[in-house]
């Protein structure tokens, strides 16, 4: 059955209309969750807002575990799913840099578009810097191709690196994040920080 | 008089909630196009498409643009995340007005200043941006949608993302705490 689009079960324009509803929900959600505040997205570096830690941990796992369950009841083929490929040296390199922006801009992307869609000018801001920064990319991108293509594995995944199966993976990855989770209920008990 | 000052803001929903919610929005878009969520690459889009304006004859010879090229058919405007971006807007702003958060503000540490913030704003910006280019996506198309399909990247590049973000935490906490 799924993914529609693929499988030809909706039309490109149906589609691209499901993505504008698909977006409407990821804005909504971003928003509600506190997403749309930098100092609370960057309170997870701090301990004082573990926010971001425990929304992007549940959301990976929900639609993880969802994506497993859809593939055991065959309503989705995981073949025709796409897995992001890796390019070892610029997954690293690239979220270093990504790293760096984040606790200096306080946003990422999504997030600030969530940011400037209820007024905020540090979002908006942002959003201008990420056009210059992909800008740069796009002009100097001879000086950095290199960089960028290196150390190609093809699109693995990580439970097959591990030598592990998918559903062992995702049980040992809930495991791991209920950790973080007990984590970040005590730091946020140990780093208390007013409304902000 | 003190109508106005009671503006009453709604608190965020609790975490877990929130984060179940936004898995069962990327399992949508899963299940509906065969890819996860993102947001650079609208941004991608966007800049590809305004450098083809600004310049046609030159950028059709750059790589970085002939590569997209290849990957997207027809206007480069017309595609997924394009259109997934344009509905973060409208879910954002319906979410900041249900709850009473629509508001032109720079938002900072009472440390620093505004134009502080908003330096830094454009500084992380722009490295953001070029980031996620090298990285091949984001946190959401990256590192998030990466994770939820086991991609191996995925998960490197939301590591570095995080674990960089931390270790240079000390460095910038005036400008949060």
């Amino acid at each position: 059955m799924g993914p529609l689009a693929i499988n030809e079960i909706i039309s490109e324009n149906t589609n691209l209309f499901l993505a504008f509803i698909i977006g409407i929900g990821f804005g909504f959600v971003l928003e509600q969750s506190g997403f749309s505040s930098s100092r609370k997205l960057a309170g997870v570096f701090y301990g004082y807002d573990t926010v971001v830690l425990k929304v992007f941990f549940t959301a990976a796992i929900t639609a993880m575990l969802g994506l497993l369950f859809f593939s055991l009841f065959g309503w989705i083929d995981l073949n025709l799913v796409y897995v992001n490929p890796t390019y070892l040296t610029s997954a690293i390199v690239g979220g270093i840099i990504m790293g760096a922006g984040f606790i200096m801009g306080g946003y990422c992307p999504g997030t600030s578009f969530c940011g400037a869609s209820i007024g905020k000018i540090d979002a908006l801001v942002f959003i201008g810097g990420l056009f210059i920064g992909v800008f740069i990319f796009g002009i100097g991108y001879d000086l950095w191709d290199g960089m960028y293509l290196a150390n190609f594995l093809g699109a693995p995944k990580v439970s097959e690196s591990l030598g592990l199966t998918d559903g062992i993976f995702a049980f040992l990855l809930i495991i791991i994040a209920l950790a973080m989770f007990w984590v970040a209920e005590w730091a946020e008990k140990k780093f208390p920080r007013e409304e902000y | 008089m003190t109508k106005s000052k009671e503006r009453k803001v709604r608190p965020y929903i609790n975490p877990y909630v929130g984060g179940v919610l936004l898995g069962l929005v990327l399992l949508a878009a899963n299940f509906v196009s065969g890819r996860g969520l993102g947001a650079s690459g609208a941004i991608k889009s966007t800049v590809v498409t305004a450098v083809t304006a600004v310049a046609p004859s030159a950028s059709e010879n750059t790589a970085f643009v002939k590569e997209f090229r290849e990957s997207h058919e027809g206007n480069p405007m017309k595609t997924w995340l394009v259109f997934e971006m344009m509905g973060v807007l409208v879910g954002g702003f319906l979410s900041g007005a249900i709850a009473g958060r629509l508001k032109f503000k720079v938002e900072h540490s009472p440390k620093i200043t505004s134009r502080r913030r908003l330096i830094f704003a454009l500084a992380g910006g722009i490295l953001f941006g070029f980031g996620s280019q090298l990285g091949r996506g984001c946190t959401s198309g990256s590192a998030l949608s990466g994770m939820a399909v086991l991609s191996l990247g995925g998960f490197i590049t939301m590591m570095a993302i995080f674990g960089t973000a931390f270790a240079m935490a000390y460095l910038f906490r005036k400008n949060w705490i």
